[in-house]
């Protein structure tokens, strides 16, 4: 039990997807202009991580080591075409405002990332756990990216009036380089406070976690080729 | 063929792949470190979407399409990613070693970079054609390696540069790419 909730705790903080694990870059720059896009990415990838990990962990010991890549993609790739289904029938709007990034799933570096290194070789309820937790954090990531800038970007959450009269939306932030320069802000502000965290430990300050193509895990190679 | 030129130019500059269509960010902050490596991904990646655009398409006309499958879109599109990628690298490791040399550690990326299958799934929703597919995947590829290698350039000028610790790496690279959107915003009013 305890172990469980530390496998699914993990992806709430320690791991936090896209700011500690920085995985799975595109939908979090591309859906998060308003909080609900970010909130219904988030649910979307929820759904795939959490049964992707499930699946590929019961079938760990059948699966030849060599074929493995192709077989966790075909695994996800079949779960990503029910979302996209599932989507269509009851979320048409979001699955038109979403456009290309659902399918798009299928690419994410979190969900091969996670069942190459997680789901691989855990048994199903630990897996279970990681990708729900996992999922999570990578939903409450992109709802708080996307709340940002949709209130810095056009004064609204959740399509709701937030700021006061006469208050002017940066555009900027709802366009392609807010998504940029927000990130990149709110990972420096991350690095900032875990180093007065270390500080007062005594500890030196250290650069923030590096982004490798080679950590998503998806290619087979475990590190940068450069 | 103005309307080339204008798809060619579009896709190149005014709609950038990674710029303004956020697609394949991980290898574009994830390996713009050095100038050498982002020329030799920006030519994998533009080799790939080629061939990948090429390939869904005929898979999409002539298999999904008659026999009613076109739900199963995402699935084969990225099967057939994937085991091109294998073939490619197969057949250049065979063939042409000089361009395997320079292309292969780079390869085994491409199957999990969104642009691929992105410029793919972009290419069937606009309902082109196939030699406007591959012009339009060809254009395309060409923008990912023209932001990729102009990030590195500058990420390359701002490693000897003293940073606060915390902006170092990933933040600053974000930023950066974050103005030069800003910069290409500017080919918007162009077409």
């Amino acid at each position: 039990m305890n172990r469980l909730w530390k496998e699914f705790s993990k992806g709430l903080w320690t791991d936090l997807p896209p700011f500690k694990l920085v995985l799975g870059l595109c939908p979090v720059l591309a859906v998060t202009n308003t909080a609900s896009n970010g909130l219904g990415m988030g649910m979307a990838v929820v759904f795939v991580l959490t049964l992707s990990n499930l699946l590929i962990s019961l079938v760990r010991n059948l699966i030849p080591a060599k074929v493995r890549i192709a077989c966790f993609i075909a695994i996800s790739a079949s779960l990503v075409v029910a979302v996209e289904l599932l989507m269509q029938a009851f979320a048409y709007p979001l699955y038109q405002q979403l456009g290309i990034f659902v399918p798009l799933i299928v690419v994410n570096c979190i969900i091969l990332g996670r069942a190459e290194a997680f789901a691989s070789k855990n048994p199903p309820l630990l897996a279970v756990a990681d990708g729900l937790g996992m999922g999570l954090g990578f939903t409450m990531s992109l709802t708080f990216l996307g709340s940002l800038r949709e209130v810095l970007g056009a004064g609204q959450l959740f399509g709701v009036n937030v700021t006061w009269q006469g208050f002017e939306p940066f555009g900027f932030m709802v366009q392609a380089p807010g998504a940029f320069v927000s990130l990149g802000v709110l990972l420096s502000i991350m690095n900032f406070s875990e180093n007065i965290r270390r500080r007062r430990k005594g500890l030196a300050a250290v650069q923030g976690p590096t982004h490798d193509c080679g950590s998503c895990g998806g290619c087979g190679q475990s590190s940068n080729p450069a | 063929m103005q309307e080339y030129f204008l798809l060619f130019m579009g896709a190149m500059f005014v709609n950038n792949i990674v710029l303004a269509q956020y697609l394949g960010n991980c290898p574009f902050i994830g390996t713009s470190k050095d100038t050498g490596v982002a020329i030799g991904m920006g030519g994998a990646v533009v080799f790939v979407a080629v061939m990948a655009a090429g390939i869904t398409w005929l898979v999409q006309a002539y298999i999904l399409a008659p026999f009613g499958l076109a739900y199963l879109q995402t699935l084969a599109f990225i099967l057939v990613i994937a085991a091109l990628v294998q073939f490619v690298e197969m057949f250049l490791k065979k063939m042409v070693p000089p361009l395997y040399k320079s292309l292969g550690i780079f390869l085994p990326l491409i199957t999990t970079n969104c642009a691929v299958m992105g410029i793919a799934l972009i290419c069937q929703r606009e309902e082109f054609g196939l030699l406007k597919t591959v012009l339009f995947a060809f254009a395309s590829g060409l923008g990912f390696m023209i932001a990729l290698v102009l990030l590195a350039g500058i990420r390359e000028r701002l490693a000897v540069r003293r940073l606060p610790i915390a902006m170092r790496g990933t933040p600053i690279g974000l930023v950066m790419a974050g103005l030069m959107s800003l910069a290409f915003f500017a080919f918007k009013g162009m077409i």
